[in-house]
């Protein structure tokens, strides 16, 4: 009973989490990602990747992708502040398990091996769109487009091929189909 | 060719366009140049602070008696940091307040210089909205800008970060358009199918109760007098949070009292028991709600609020009208006029037994005290003091702690605008600044800041600007000699080790209101307390009232500990029924 003389309620009931990919787009303007991860911050929400960059050089417009996890209560708070602050347009959430929407992340991987264990790389990486951007003798550098989870896998299972390095990107999410998020 | 302005010169053309009256600051090395031009800006008038946060809370004191948005002027570096406090006020109780800041010259930012820090960072989390300025021909946009966003929608503070060189150089003045639409964010966002429902909850309703919050007296005037004509047509009890009370009357009868932790023992059984629950512009903050998971359990919830990230926040409601109450409440009225004529008698015979339960709750009389002859019980002064004030139209600010508890418990607000008090941040010595705004925007109304002397001791130093601008304000103050919250705390929970709540050394506040040229009176019984009051009542010039009140007193009723509202703990002949133990001290 550490906390028992807290001058707050203690913690309610654990809800189930869902994990979301939250889609906001904002004015590129200075501090406008400083706002948007200090609200996660700053209210103790979770980021687990980010993905940002402007799409409308015109207007100025940024998307920015996160993936989050949290109680369906906090999902909704994390989309209503988000909507409060002045840069941001519009802010879409999508469910991870949502089958309209594609979700994509991108890893550059590392090899340092011999030649066999170079193409036992490639061909483990056959399902994930592998294109070589760089090869030696004894390296080279892969990169794949995937789910998080496959990128996860991948990078603990590709250890025995020489995998040294490897550097990804947050998350990028698209609706299927011909409609747009408005 | 069109005149062209310095940066400091279109701060004021703005704060003219903004019909700004007032502004509360104190000036340093990266405002000068503002500074400069205030001579020639005669409808702006500076009052000179003695600590920026004494400008901010002068400047929410301002803005929450006169529902405009209270302007601060202050410098970079510390100038800045002092007035983070205030910001952060400001944010939780939706205050609009506009900060303008100095900044070091655009060429120095990012190099740790003089005075330097790095003020949007800092106060993001704290405003709406923050600029630096980093164009001149920006500058007259940004600042129109700023005023919007603190002014609508749910209201708060904003700030502007406006470097020195920008101040001199010379831009192009573009006046103020008013847009319709900000930013695509529109605030109204309900349909009458919406009001639909809500008339038909009340329709049905043998239990209901109002529960309306400070949203109402940001709504303005206007949004105070449908809520007491909707009140009045439904017959329906009503209570309030601590920044909702005056938008209804006190003293009528279909006023439960202030709800929470320190609330009547009637509105917080009646918000338990209740089968409908109508929150109009309050935000089920935790000092309200106590143990969430026994909050209400048996009512249907309906949430009236502007602003759409407050809904479902805490408590899930059943019922979510988004909207500024002015507008909502117009349409539930039109359409519970139009739908039925007899409504509201029958419906009043549906809740009689309603009311019978409430009278009954009543009768515990929870804010009875055991009086004294030989001390001044504090509540017994906030008493005299409310009878003595009562017929003037007056306006009360407070610190932090039990007096204001008692303030809120036993003084009687009829009217919206009159009650200004830190409740979110809880902030200590937020009440003697804030008095200094509300006596600028009301010169010849009479303003109190009830106060601990604990809270007063941390601003103290505005009394200087109190007496330099004869502003005659009456520090009221309830001197127990302890953090008199903090010393409750530890003698309910913490096995009465009063650690660190009691100040050895307090100055002699008469003598330090003489100091500061201002009048020091002092009560030390209740046998002299009314004239004492009357006496400081007829003093023209700023007072410090010195009260000499029971030290061991402590505030009830009182919500204890992970106990939902039904379970209150009364006044002292209660107390040794239902005393706090174990599990039971999570919540105070």
């Amino acid at each position: 009973m550490a906390n028992s003389k807290s001058a707050y309620s203690s913690a309610g009931k654990k809800q189930k989490l869902d994990t979301h990919i939250i889609v906001v787009w904002v004015d590129n303007e200075a501090g406008v990602l400083a706002r948007v991860v200090g609200l996660f911050s700053g209210r103790g929400y979770n980021i687990e990747s980010l993905a940002v960059a402007e799409v409308d050089q015109k207007q100025n417009i940024s998307r920015i992708t996160i993936v989050t996890t949290g109680t369906p209560q906090v999902v909704d708070q994390i989309k209503l502040q988000l909507k409060k602050l002045v840069p941001v347009h519009k802010v879409a959430d999508f469910k991870r398990e949502d089958k309209n929407v594609i979700f994509k992340e991108m890893a550059l991987f590392k090899f340092v091996a011999n030649n066999g264990k170079l193409n036992k790389a490639f061909e483990a990486c056959k399902n994930f769109n592998p294109v070589i951007l760089d090869k030696t003798n004894k390296s080279n550098v892969i990169q794949i487009t995937a789910l998080r989870r496959e990128i996860d896998s991948m990078s603990k299972n590709l250890k025995k091929f020489g995998l040294v390095s490897v550097s990804r990107t947050g998350a990028v999410a698209m609706t299927r189909g011909s409609e747009i998020f408005k | 060719m069109p005149k062209l302005y310095s940066g400091a010169e279109i701060v004021f053309k703005c704060l003219e366009d903004q019909n700004v009256s007032h502004i509360f600051g104190y000036p340093g090395g990266a405002v000068l140049p503002i500074y400069d031009e205030l001579k020639n800006f005669n409808s702006v008038k500076h009052i000179l602070v003695r600590h920026e946060q004494g400008a901010g809370h002068a400047a929410e004191g301002y803005a929450r008696s006169t529902g405009k948005p209270g302007v601060l002027l202050v410098t970079s570096g510390p100038g800045a940091t002092n007035a983070v406090t205030a910001l952060t006020d400001a944010y939780m109780d939706s205050v609009p307040l506009v900060c303008i800041t100095g900044q070091v010259p655009t060429h120095l930012i990012g190099t740790d210089a003089f005075q330097e820090c790095d003020t949007t960072g800092i106060t993001r989390p704290c405003t709406k909205h923050n600029w630096l300025v980093k164009d001149v021909n920006d500058l007259a946009e940004v600042m129109h800008k700023a005023f919007e966003v603190a002014t609508t929608g749910r209201p708060g503070p904003v700030l502007v970060d406006i470097p020195k060189d920008i101040q001199f150089q010379k831009a192009k003045y573009k006046s103020y358009k008013n847009k319709k639409k900000f930013n695509g964010k529109s605030h109204d966002n309900y349909s009458q199918k919406n009001i639909d429902e809500l008339i038909n909850l009340i329709r049905k309703a043998k239990k209901p109760i109002f529960y309306t919050g400070g949203g109402v007296i940001n709504s303005g005037t206007k949004a105070s007098e449908l809520l007491r004509e909707l009140v009045y047509a439904t017959g329906f009890p009503i209570t309030s949070t601590l920044q909702g009370l005056g938008c209804f009357p006190a003293d009528d009868n279909q006023f439960l009292g202030m709800l929470g932790m320190h609330g009547t023992y009637e509105a917080n059984n009646a918000m338990y028991s209740c089968d409908l629950m109508i929150n109009v512009g309050a935000r089920f903050d935790d000092r309200i709600t106590g143990k969430i998971d026994e909050f209400s359990p048996k009512s249907k919830k309906v949430h009236i609020d502007i602003d759409p990230s407050s809904i479902n926040k805490n408590v899930k409601v059943d019922l979510a009208i988004v909207g500024d109450i002015k507008s909502v409440l117009t349409s539930t009225l039109k359409t519970f006029k139009k739908s039925k004529n007899n409504f509201s008698k029958s419906n009043k015979h549906q809740i009689s037994n309603w009311w019978e339960q409430i009278q009954k709750w009543r009768s515990k009389r929870s804010l009875d005290y055991i009086g004294s002859e030989e001390t001044i019980k504090p509540q017994y002064a906030i008493e005299r003091l409310y009878e003595l004030t009562k017929d003037k139209d007056t306006y009360i600010t407070t610190e932090v702690g039990q007096h204001q508890m008692w303030a809120a418990q036993h003084y009687k607000f009829n009217k919206p605008n009159r009650w200004m008090t830190s409740g979110g941040l809880g902030t200590m010595g937020y009440g003697l600044p804030a008095a200094v705004g509300v006596q600028i925007a009301h010169p010849k109304k009479l303003v109190i800041d009830i106060a601990g002397e604990a809270s007063v001791l941390m601003t103290m130093q505005e009394m200087s600007t109190a007496v330099q601008y004869n502003l005659p304000i009456k520090i009221f103050i309830l001197n127990n000699e302890y953090m008199g919250m903090v010393r409750q705390w530890q003698e309910l929970l913490h096995d009465k080790n009063y650690s660190e709540s009691y100040t050895a050394a307090l100055p002699d506040f008469v003598k330090m209101a003489e100091a500061y040229g201002c009048v020091g009176i002092r009560a030390k019984t209740p046998e002299e307390l009314d004239d004492k009051i009357i006496e400081m009542l007829n003093t023209d010039r700023p007072v410090i009232f010195d009260c000499l009140v029971d030290k061991q007193e402590n505030c009830f009723p009182m919500i204890p500990s992970g106990k939902p509202h039904n379970q209150m703990l009364l006044g002292p002949k209660d107390q040794k029924e239902k005393k706090i133990t174990g599990k039971g001290r999570t919540l105070v």
